[in-house]
């Protein structure tokens, strides 16, 4: 019994491997680069409220939003809206990058203080 | 003692998703308790130490060390799960039907066990490094635990565990002639919307940026910051705004584990090595 289950490992083993080096090559292929054309913009969070409130960004391109918190708590910097979660500690800087395709008013707050609550526009 | 309370459930409720069906999928197993209860343990120690050590991780990737981490941890954990689906596919009715009679039916169990206790480990570790940050952090603002903060959390955690249970229980009502299929169905979406959310936290950290437009928008029907958006993403993986890349991950992974689980099916007659 062990002996079988020994065999069928190495040969799932075996089947896997390939599999996870295509995966590899077609993500790499795929696109695996740090854009440097994408828009920076700065918030800071500080007394638990983002400075500047609002963030404006052109449509259709890559956005870095650098946050610092200069709360003395731990922040979560998240949107539903644009789809991203990042933990920043205090003190720190941290980046998320995002791709809004249309024009609108987008949320992000801070998932730990909900009173902190700031908005990304696309004209 | 609310946002404790609120921040605590959403992530016990989450990883309980994942550990009722864990439960669920090892009904009957002998010891599969152990492994759970480990796998748990693992990950609360695991949350701690990806706690401590965040502001470090930031850094690491040009400041995207989370998000590399997190797809990392995800896409082990998609392994984890398809191994185990495979595995299941190819002994899964044998070992039901000896599991009452042979005690090496469940020593073999146990490889496919380690890689469940694996996927609760991850589950847990990932969801409580959110918690233990939020409560830290809580802590050390106001200069130690508050009566009011354990409070919350307890009762968060209560909460958060009934969940788990419910699924548990709700599962397992299913009749073991039907259970086999779902749960492997389960599995099957849980690894194609983890794989899904791995090119999701790659895609925040702009590693991978191709087929980056969004497919639709469903925001409006069910938006995932809803509780049962919040439900289906963890369970199935449901995103109200995916882009192409994460919709082709999506398939394919599932398409992987279909294909994977039909080739390892073992009729009787056929040998493990022509399979």
């Amino acid at each position: 019994m062990p002996g079988v289950s020994h065999r069928v490992c190495l040969s799932i083993g075996r089947r896997f491997l390939p599999a996870l080096m295509l995966a590899a090559a077609l993500l790499s292929g795929g696109g695996i680069a740090r854009a440097d054309d994408a828009v920076s913009l700065s918030i800071t969070i500080k007394d638990h409220l983002f400075d500047p409130a609002e963030l404006h960004a052109p449509a259709g391109q890559t956005i870095a939003i650098h946050v610092k918190n200069l709360n003395t708590i731990v922040s979560e910097f998240e949107s539903s809206d644009l789809h991203f979660e990042k933990i920043v500690p205090v003190g720190a800087e941290a980046v998320v990058y995002v791709r809004p395709q249309q024009p609108g008013r987008y949320n992000f707050y801070d998932d730990f203080h909900h009173e902190t609550q700031g908005f990304l526009v696309v004209p | 003692m609310l946002a404790a309370l609120l921040i605590v459930f959403r992530e016990v409720f989450e990883a309980g998703l994942i550990v009722g069906i864990v439960m669920a999928v090892t009904a009957g197993v002998a010891r599969r308790g152990y492994w759970i209860a480990g796998g748990v343990t693992a990950g609360v120690l695991g949350a701690c130490v990806v706690a401590l050590f965040t502001g470090g991780l930031s850094e690491l990737f040009g400041g995207s060390g989370q998000e590399v981490f997190n797809a990392g941890i995800l896409g082990f954990a998609v392994l984890m799960l398809t191994w185990h689906n495979v595995w299941m596919s190819r002994h899964g009715r044998e070992l039901v039907a000896e599991l009452r009679a042979a005690g090496e039916a469940v020593a073999a169990g146990s490889k496919s066990l380690l890689a469940l206790a694996i996927v609760v480990a991850i589950a847990v570790l990932r969801e409580g490094s959110e918690v233990v940050l939020f409560l830290y952090g809580v802590a050390a603002a106001q200069g130690g635990a508050s009566w009011a903060m354990v409070g919350g959390g307890f009762i968060g955690l209560i909460l958060g565990s009934s969940v788990c249970l419910l699924t548990y229980f709700g599962l397992i009502t299913i009749p073991a002639r039907y259970l086999f299929g779902v749960t492997s169905a389960l599995i099957a979406l849980l690894a194609a919307g983890m794989a899904a959310q791995a090119i999701a936290f790659l895609e925040q950290a702009n590693i991978v940026t191709a087929l980056d437009e969004t497919v639709w928008n469903t925001s409006w029907i069910l938006s995932d910051s809803s509780f049962l958006g919040r439900a289906l993403h963890t369970l199935v993986g449901y995103v109200d705004q995916p882009t192409a890349m994460q919709v082709v991950v999506y398939a394919a992974t599932l398409g992987a584990i279909v294909v994977l689980m039909k080739l390892f099916a073992a009729p009787a007659a056929r040998s493990p090595r022509t399979a």
